[in-house]
């Protein structure tokens, strides 16, 4: 896959506040990239700098396999490739229709060009009848709709969403939703979308890249970010339930095996340090009444039930088997499983499940 | 029933002068319209672009030169009035002008008045767009020039409030039309400058009469604000 965009070594500070350093991106044509992260740990600045909307302090960026910290005069030009999406539905003080014409009007569009595009986009958002309407008359929802309209217009090669479904109704979430992943598919349009949701991000997204504390802390498939994270923070941030500080006692059949407060564990990742932590995801911890025993996770051990803690639809169930672990599984299983504190249990987990990092 | 206080008398003496389009009431009220209505005229051609270059452009002070602005909202008409009668008058440099004790004159001084007033307003109008505004401008790829004009259009309704409230302070003040102006009946005599002569002389009910004629002005100018604001 060709890349689009690729960014190397970007930093950007406001004042004397870093936002970003040590970033390195490259964004394949016709992908969609999610850029999950806490608030605050520079992902709207990265999508300004790479839509070249205000520049970088250092590093290099290309985008269309034009090195843009060279090519400043070509930034208009390179702009109008591109369009982008804020977290705020932002309208301006026009009917609907001026709104969706604009990126139109300054690339100077034919009139029955800007007329034709603008009708079609307002039928694409479902919007048509409010054409002639005030936008900043229509609700949350509609704007921002209005607001993608208005990008779409303007048939951009690469998509920036900053966060776009962040304050939206469900309705309107799943309208922006569908709209953008029909147009990667079917226009090879490439999308960078910053999200703190995570399954928005696993929903959309073929890869996604974790920022954190103004730099790229990993990026992979969805599936490697969430079972496999690199560090704590990141462990931490993909909602991993149970992080557990352990050591290693030996390498055996490919497994790992760990101790936790007395309790031994296999693993299947390499060791990759003597001192680990074990990363756990509450939804592949199983809670059994009895010894399970065509199970074929590889660890096995009892337990007792220290907490029960509804966070629907699931119950958080927390277990003591020398150290606590927390199991998610659904209202109706902890309902047939007939839980309650102080019960004994079995705990399965499988030792792909038990993922480690170095403390 | 005999009526002898003269403040109710006067109230309604007034009502009939102004019921009955008095002629020197009338006179009075349209010099008044027209220097202040031409004088915002001439401020906002020369205000707005200045602000706007002011906001758009950066450049060395460019805080100082606001905050200045903005301590000139409040400067004392008499002031102005007295800087503008001795540039105006025979010992002035602008002596020749011959424009003391003329509409003209009044005109020029209350657009110096109200010119620092339509600027600050215009900036602090154009920084009322957020930061999410120009940034989604500058997505949509606007040029320098489109980006400009995008951020007046959509500040037109406070710019426009902006030149209301120039409006309202040039019609309501009396300091720089009695100096420049000098109340001369017929000639240069305004609503303000009126009530005021004619209150000395203990002519109530013009003074009343023309009292509510000013304030349904004011009144007039605060509605379209509040109409303009609304938008």
């Amino acid at each position: 896959m060709m890349a689009i965009i690729e960014a190397h070594d970007i930093t950007k500070f406001y004042g004397n506040l870093r936002v970003l350093h040590d970033v390195d991106l490259s964004v394949g044509k016709g992908e969609i990239l999610a850029l999950i992260g806490p608030s605050g740990s520079g992902k709207s600045t990265l999508l300004r700098v790479l839509d070249l909307i205000e520049p970088a302090n250092g590093g290099e960026i290309s985008v269309f396999g034009i090195d843009v910290v060279q090519e400043r005069g070509r930034w208009l030009d390179l702009r109008r490739r591109m369009g982008m999406l804020f977290q705020r539905p932002i309208v301006f003080n026009a009917s609907v229709y001026d709104n969706v014409a604009m990126g139109l009007r300054y690339r100077g569009a034919s009139g029955e060009d800007i007329e034709r595009k603008v009708k079609e986009a307002l039928e694409a958002v479902g919007l048509s009848r409010y054409i002639k309407s005030k936008a900043t008359d229509l609700s949350g929802g509609e704007q921002q709709r209005v607001a993608l309209s208005r990008v779409l217009v303007t048939d951009p090669e690469i998509l920036f969403l900053d966060e776009p479904t962040a304050n939206l109704d469900p309705t309107s979430t799943a309208t922006i939703e569908r709209i953008v992943t029909g147009l990667n598919r079917e226009a090879g349009m490439t999308v960078l979308i910053s999200t703190h949701d995570l399954s928005q991000g696993q929903r959309l997204a073929h890869r996604i890249a974790v920022m954190i504390d103004g730099t790229i802390a990993q990026t992979g498939p969805s599936r490697e970010v969430f079972r496999e994270p690199k560090d704590r923070r990141i462990a931490r941030f993909v909602g991993a339930e149970n992080i557990i500080p352990a050591r290693v006692v030996s390498r055996s059949n490919g497994f790992t095996i760990v101790e936790a407060h007395g309790r031994q564990m296999l693993s299947a990742t390499p060791p990759p340090a003597e001192e680990v932590e074990m990363v756990a995801r509450g939804e592949d911890i199983s809670l059994h009444r009895r010894e399970p025993e065509h199970e074929e996770a590889e660890n096995r051990f009892p337990a007792t039930v220290t907490r029960i803690e509804p966070t629907a639809p699931f119950v958080n169930v927390t277990v003591h088997c020398g150290c606590d672990l927390v199991a998610l599984v659904t209202a109706r299983r902890a309902e047939a499983l007939g839980l309650r504190e102080g019960m004994e249990v079995w705990v399965s987990l499988q030792a792909k499940a038990v993922h480690l990092i170095r403390r | 029933m005999v009526n002898e206080n003269p403040i109710i008398e006067g109230f309604i003496e007034a009502i009939e002068l102004i019921v009955t389009l008095d002629p020197q009431v009338v006179e009075i009220t349209i010099r008044s319209l027209y220097v202040s209505l031409t004088a915002t005229f001439f401020a906002a051609l020369i205000a707005l672009p200045l602000g706007a270059l002011i906001y758009f452009y950066e450049f060395r002070g460019k805080h100082a030169v606001v905050s200045t602005l903005q301590t000139l909202y409040a400067l004392p008409t008499v002031i102005v009035g007295l800087l503008m009668f001795l540039l105006l008058s025979n010992i002035g440099p602008f002596g020749f002008l011959r424009l003391l004790y003329t509409p003209g004159g009044m005109i020029v001084t209350q657009t110096i008045l109200i010119i620092p007033l339509l600027m600050g307003l215009t900036v602090s109008a154009l920084s009322g767009i957020d930061r999410d505004k120009r940034y989604t401008i500058t997505a949509l790829g606007a040029s320098r020039l489109q980006t400009i004009m995008t951020i007046i259009a959509e500040a037109r309704f406070a710019v426009m409030a902006g030149v209301l409230l120039g409006f309202g302070r040039a019609i309501a003040e009396v300091g720089t039309v009695m100096i420049v102006g000098g109340n001369i009946r017929g000639a240069t005599r305004v609503l303000t400058t009126a009530i005021a002569l004619n209150t000395s002389m203990a002519n109530y009910s013009l003074s009343i009469a023309l009292g509510i004629i000013l304030l349904a002005v004011a009144l007039g100018v605060n509605i379209t604000l509040s109409l303009v604001q609304r938008r």
